[in-house]
């Protein structure tokens, strides 16, 4: 091939992969203005938001609703959800309060956690370090737990980096569990390895629960804030939440270890230390929110649409299969007055 | 840049024009493949994260294992495709797997949902980074003027890092436009990929600088310029034998076990508390501004003092970023010096490494002389960064830098002598 020849091919490819690529995004950001426009693919109820016992959740149908916080009655989930106009990656709420992380994207994108008031009025907003990845507020509102991926630690040369918060609303304090004091079998863990993350909170506004990881194993730790320590109490359990009775955690646990993880949920009863798996085929990856003291509610990415998920519930004693609770929502946190 | 885009491939003359040559133009066009490639695959693993965890529902654990698929596995091909292209003699068609391998991962990312998907497609785009980077050091070393040789990798990297910069905020800027716009910048990654891919494997000259005339596949022939074909040996493992390549194996593995890497020294500047935790992403921004600033004066500089010493100055910039990190005091100059400090030690190191192995290894075995060096560097800092951890654990953060800044502090002289000879007879390697 002759100098000249090899520039014309080269010129041709250049031209037609780059007029793909325009086409092709040019294409998706008609879609993504006509998504906004278009209505929703699921109902949506219009008026004021729902008060009352009431799921909310992110919304993931597609339509110009798509990641905004919508919230269904807690005795007819299938009823049209009521959306508002928050935007939120996670979400927790309470009937006095809720909890929001969110991706604000731009050339740099940010991520924040903001906390509103019940009647939608923003109290406070903090950044994160990262992406978010869960959320829980203690029943009395006081508590709120984020735990977001640090951006940049991924080039410590192996690993992830989280980090988890615990912000008192009421002292006007927070803190890095990641500093609490860490024992396993009544031994201290001080390698920088360490990482916490999936807070739920007991009723006492002091003692929590939470997952920490070190050397590539996890255990279910118990966390007194007063103290600033954490207790393993169990490993091989991450993300745990707690009953609403207080009596048992429901947490994912690693089926198959090793290279690839089949997560299925699973429940410990704190007083007996019996723990029964929960039925289910998919590999579940969420924090676990309860229904009620007899049923657990989770999100599942559907296997057909990339970034639209359910809410599927089962029986915490594992008696049933687990059934569809919210199509195309995830994030559920129960709201049961108010 | 542009001179590259101007000049036709067939009047390059590989073996340079004698001192102040300029860089050869087939330098700059792999500059340019790196660069594409690198906006490619910058661009992917800026919004990895935020997909797996946003979109595809995946969490903690899911992320931190595909990323260290991500970190790890190219170490492990990179001598066996050095090898391959010492043997085959096919430096160019080698690196073109390797690219096209990597090209092709883009587009199973379009289809990839899950996290098995996810998984296969990572790790065939990390092996396409393995098999690539020795051969195409390789190709640069050969089309190079051995005097010009720290100048030509310096160029190289200061590209490299070019497409590294951009890629991240070109995929910024469509999820800007399309917020929910991942599979346009997987579409685009994939565009940029093929863009280099075509470069490459249009532009680029098979040079073959140990080629037997009528040995090998005859496709590409006509590729090869007529002044790189000496009837030459082919290669032998027991052409990596030279004093020198060993005793710079020894160096770099020495050095590697004391480099503890970028992230710790942003975690310690982080604990110290000089900013804020979301400007965390920013230090690393800095330090690689600092290596694409550095690399072309650095390089040049080697080629004038010697490639060895610029290489031990560059490990006492990292000695000093230790120091710097490990004061117990706070503040943004601190900080901001740390990471003028690391940039220097990168665009001293990095392209250097390759120079000076390619410079102890005859022709016939410069892929697997490189991928030597490549590969005792990037295991040597693995151990390095899981003693740190140990370290960081049993004596505390503060402690543990100091005592692997004294360390090198030991090390360093050692090397410098170890180097000295070689960087003596550099001019008639």
């Amino acid at each position: 091939m002759t100098g000249r020849s090899r520039w014309w091919l080269l010129s041709a490819i250049a031209a037609l992969v780059m007029t793909a690529a325009t086409v092709y995004g040019v294409g998706e950001w008609r879609r993504y203005q006509s998504l906004q426009a278009a209505p929703s693919s699921v109902d949506v109820a219009t008026g004021p938001s729902l008060s009352g016992p009431r799921v909310i959740f992110r919304n993931t149908a597609v339509g110009d609703d798509y990641g905004r916080v919508a919230a269904v009655p807690l005795d007819d989930p299938g009823a049209p959800r009521a959306v508002s106009d928050l935007e939120c990656d996670r979400v927790d709420a309470t009937p006095e309060r809720t909890v929001c992380l969110r991706t604000v994207r731009g050339v740099v994108t940010t991520f924040e956690a903001t906390v509103y008031g019940a009647d939608g009025t923003q109290e406070s907003s903090w950044p994160l370090p990262g992406i978010p990845s869960r959320t829980r507020l203690s029943e009395s509102s006081r508590l709120v737990a984020t735990t977001a991926f640090v951006t940049g630690h991924s080039y410590v040369a192996v690993g992830f980096s989280t980090e988890t918060v615990v912000t008192d609303t009421v002292a006007g304090t927070s803190a890095n569990i990641q500093e609490f004091e860490f024992t396993v079998d009544g031994r201290r863990v001080t390698s920088p390895d360490r990482n916490m993350w999936g807070v739920t909170f007991a009723a006492d506004d002091n003692t929590f629960f939470a997952t920490a990881a070190s050397g590539g194993q996890t255990w279910l730790v118990e966390g007194d804030l007063a103290a600033r320590t954490l207790v393993a109490i169990k490993q091989g359990a991450e993300c745990p939440s707690l009953s609403p009775d207080g009596s048992r955690l429901a947490y994912k646990k690693d089926l198959d270890p090793g290279a690839d993880a089949r997560w299925a949920i699973a429940v410990l009863d704190l007083a007996t230390g019996v723990e029964v798996v929960l039925p289910g085929e998919q590999s579940i990856d969420d924090q676990a929110e309860w229904l009620d003291d007899g049923t657990v509610l989770y999100g599942l990415p559907r296997i057909d649409a990339v970034g639209d998920n359910d809410i599927w519930a089962v029986a915490a004693d594992g008696s049933s299969d687990p059934v569809v609770f919210i199509e195309r929502a995830m994030s559920p946190a129960v709201v049961r007055e108010g | 840049m542009y001179i590259s885009l101007r000049s036709a491939p067939d009047d390059m003359r590989p073996q340079g024009a004698g001192r102040g040559a300029k860089v050869s133009s087939v330098v700059i066009t792999l500059g340019i493949v790196s660069m594409l490639t690198d906006i490619s695959s910058e661009s992917v693993s800026a919004i990895l994260p935020l997909y797996i965890t946003g979109v595809i529902g995946l969490s903690t654990i899911a992320y931190g294992f595909l990323d260290g698929i991500y970190q790890g596995i190219s170490a492990f091909v990179r001598i066996a495709a050095g090898w391959a292209s010492d043997r085959g003699g096919q430096p160019k068609w080698v690196a073109f797997f390797g690219y096209g391998l990597s090209a092709l991962a883009r587009v199973g990312l379009l289809f990839a949902s899950g996290f098995a998907a996810l998984t296969a497609v990572i790790t065939v785009d990390r092996l396409g980074k393995g098999i690539r980077t020795a051969p195409r050091d390789a190709l640069i070393s050969a089309s190079s003027d051995p005097d010009n040789l720290g100048r030509s990798f310096g160029t190289h990297r200061m590209l490299d890092t070019v497409g590294a910069a951009l890629g991240p905020l070109l995929a910024f800027v469509i999820l800007f436009l399309i917020p929910d716009g991942y599979s346009t910048v997987f579409v685009v990654s994939l565009a940029f990929a093929l863009l280099g891919v075509a470069l490459l494997g249009i532009v680029v000259p098979n040079i073959r600088p140990a080629e037997g005339p009528s040995e090998g596949p005859s496709e590409g022939r006509s590729d090869r310029p007529a002044a790189t074909q000496p009837a030459a040996p082919r290669f032998r493992w027991n052409q990596l034998t030279d004093p020198r390549l060993r005793r710079l194996l020894v160096a770099a593995g020495l050095l590697g076990l004391l480099t503890i890497g970028d992230g710790f020294i942003y975690l310690l500047l982080q604990t110290r508390g000089a900013f804020a935790a979301e400007y965390f992403p920013l230090l690393y921004v800095g330090t690689n501004l600092t290596f694409l600033a550095l690399a072309i004066p650095f390089g040049r500089l080697a080629d004038r003092v010697g490639r060895a010493r610029i290489f031990v100055v560059g490990h006492l910039a990292l000695l000093a970023a230790y120091v710097v990190a490990a004061l117990p005091v706070n503040g943004a100059l601190l900080t901001i010096a740390c990471l003028l400090l690391l940039g220097m030690f990168y665009a001293a190191t990095d392209g250097i490494l390759a120079a000076l192995a390619s410079q102890f290894t005859p022709p016939e075995a410069r892929a697997t002389g490189i991928a030597a060096a490549q590969t005792v560097v990037a295991l040597s800092r693995l151990v390095a960064s899981t003693t740190f951890g140990l370290l960081w654990f049993l004596y505390g953060s503060q402690a543990a830098v100091i005592g692997v800044a004294v360390a090198l502090a030991i090390v360093i002289p050692v090397v410098a002598l170890l180097l000295r000879r070689p960087a003596r007879v550099r001019a008639d390697a």
